[in-house]
């Protein structure tokens, strides 16, 4: 008998059974659970198949390795996603209510709260966890809230906890249900939760909506160059949304490239869980300081909304503020919740939606900050 | 008797009417919910009165600001 042969059972290390153990959890809370199906499955896949002793998926040439090489390294997988992302995105309900955009850039200084702390734990004060200076700005990224933000800066800066990185921004977002309405009830008073908006926004002309991405990528690219791929990207989607001539193309991004991606990208950002990076206290502490980020961003978010409240005279429902962190439309469907809680009458739900898409621009551009800010730092 | 215009919070679809033309209806009773954003909205009556029109019916599409119901209070 050959080597290596029908020796799986023997090869597994403890480590390794673990893996496939957690492979298996994220596909049970996809499918049984309905926790992010769309990429705990995938993720949960490709955890299993990297850590099939001998199976050979990691191995240079695996299918595994070659779509990291491919899709991860090169970056193209996020920026493909990021595509998809912006031609979903209705960008009207922030058009209409220009003063969101503020909201959406407070909400990210959850960001920078996370890094500092990720920071002052690994390399730039304690030492406790192994955490360089770009992983703990790749770690603070999580505090956007945007997946492909979380990719794309953890694997530009060569993170060695991307994958953790990546699973952890993913499942924060299913969780905002649960982490934000404490934060909300907690910073807001009753009288202000019960402040209701007017329905009625001056609407937004076809022009401007065609525009706004084009001269977004001119602004932003020429103020936060490192951002340029991840804007250019995000507005070329919307554009062709919103041309009005590609509704094909707008399809097409939407449905199949973005599906095609995901799976791919799921199954890669999976296959890079090997036991040896992924076993260790610091994948832990990712997860912890994932929660500090969101609770930051929510929390920052809210405090400027409260500024708002009072310069606006109280006429904005601070409770908007806490959909700048740019889980879309999950924060937006929070504060809906949490608004028609405190008054029956009360429908906060597309000035949320503004400071939502707001804040998907701002964790983008927060993510090209990051990467621009790096080099004069690491 | 004022009458009380109910507008749509949000642009959405209208997934069921509750509140009949001509029939009483309470502060806070159910009109219609409204769907936005994948999400269900419950719009209820402001004011206690009569419902005197009630221009939509389950399907249909509404913009923000859209009259849902009047009710005359």
């Amino acid at each position: 008998m050959p080597d290596n042969e029908f020796l799986g059972v023997l090869a597994l290390t403890w480590q390794a059974a673990v893996m496939l153990g957690l492979g298996g959890l994220l596909i049970y809370l996809g499918i049984a659970k309905q926790v992010e199906p769309v990429l705990l499955v995938p993720i949960g896949a490709g955890v299993i198949l990297a850590n099939i002793p001998l199976g050979g998926l990691t191995e240079p040439g695996g299918l595994l390795a070659v779509l990291r090489a491919a899709g991860i390294e090169t970056e193209l997988f996020p920026l493909l996603i990021f595509i998809g992302v912006g031609a979903m995105i209705d960008f009207g309900s922030l058009l209409e209510r220009p003063y969101t955009v503020f909201l959406g850039a407070a909400a990210q200084f959850g960001i920078f709260g996370t890094f500092f702390l990720a920071y002052f734990l690994g390399d730039g004060g304690l030492r406790l966890f192994d955490f360089s200076f770009k992983d703990a700005v790749s770690i603070g990224i999580i505090g956007s809230a945007d997946g492909p933000t979380s990719i794309y800066v953890a694997t530009v800066l060569g993170s060695k906890y991307a994958a953790s990185i990546v699973v952890a921004a993913y499942s924060y977002m299913a969780l905002v249900p649960i982490i934000q309405p404490p934060i909300m009830r907690a910073l807001t008073t009753d009288a202000e939760r019960r402040l209701t908006m007017p329905a009625r926004a001056r609407g937004v002309s076809r022009r401007t909506r065609v525009l706004f991405p084009v001269v977004t990528i001119v602004v932003v690219g020429l103020i936060a160059p490192k951002a340029t791929p991840l804007i250019g990207t995000l507005m070329f989607g919307n554009l062709l949304r919103e041309s009005g001539v590609l509704e094909r193309l707008s399809q097409a991004a939407q449905n199949e490239m973005t599906n095609i991606v995901t799976i791919l990208l799921g199954l890669t950002v999976g296959g890079m869980m090997s036991a040896a990076d992924f076993l260790r206290p610091e994948t832990i502490m990712i997860y912890v300081m994932g929660v500090v980020a969101f609770a930051a961003g929510t929390a920052a978010g809210l405090v400027f909304g409260k500024v708002m409240y009072v310069a606006s005279g109280k006429r904005i429902n601070p409770l908007i503020g806490a959909a700048g962190i740019s889980a879309f439309p999950m924060c937006a469907r929070v504060v809906q919740k949490v608004g028609l809680e405190a008054n029956p009458h009360n429908h906060l739900i597309m000035h949320a939606a503004g400071a939502n898409t707001a804040g998907q621009i701002a964790s983008v551009v927060a993510g090209g900050a990051a990467l621009a800010l790096v080099p004069f730092f690491a | 008797m004022a009458e009380q215009i109910v507008e749509a919070p949000a642009p959405g679809k209208i997934l069921k009417v509750f509140a009949e033309v001509g029939k009483p209806i309470a502060e806070g009773d159910r009109i219609c919910m409204l769907e936005a954003l994948k999400m269900e909205l419950p719009i209820v009556a402001p004011v206690s009165g009569t419902v005197r029109a009630l221009p939509i019916a389950p399907g249909q599409s509404v913009e923000a600001g859209d009259p849902l119901a009047v009710i005359e209070g």
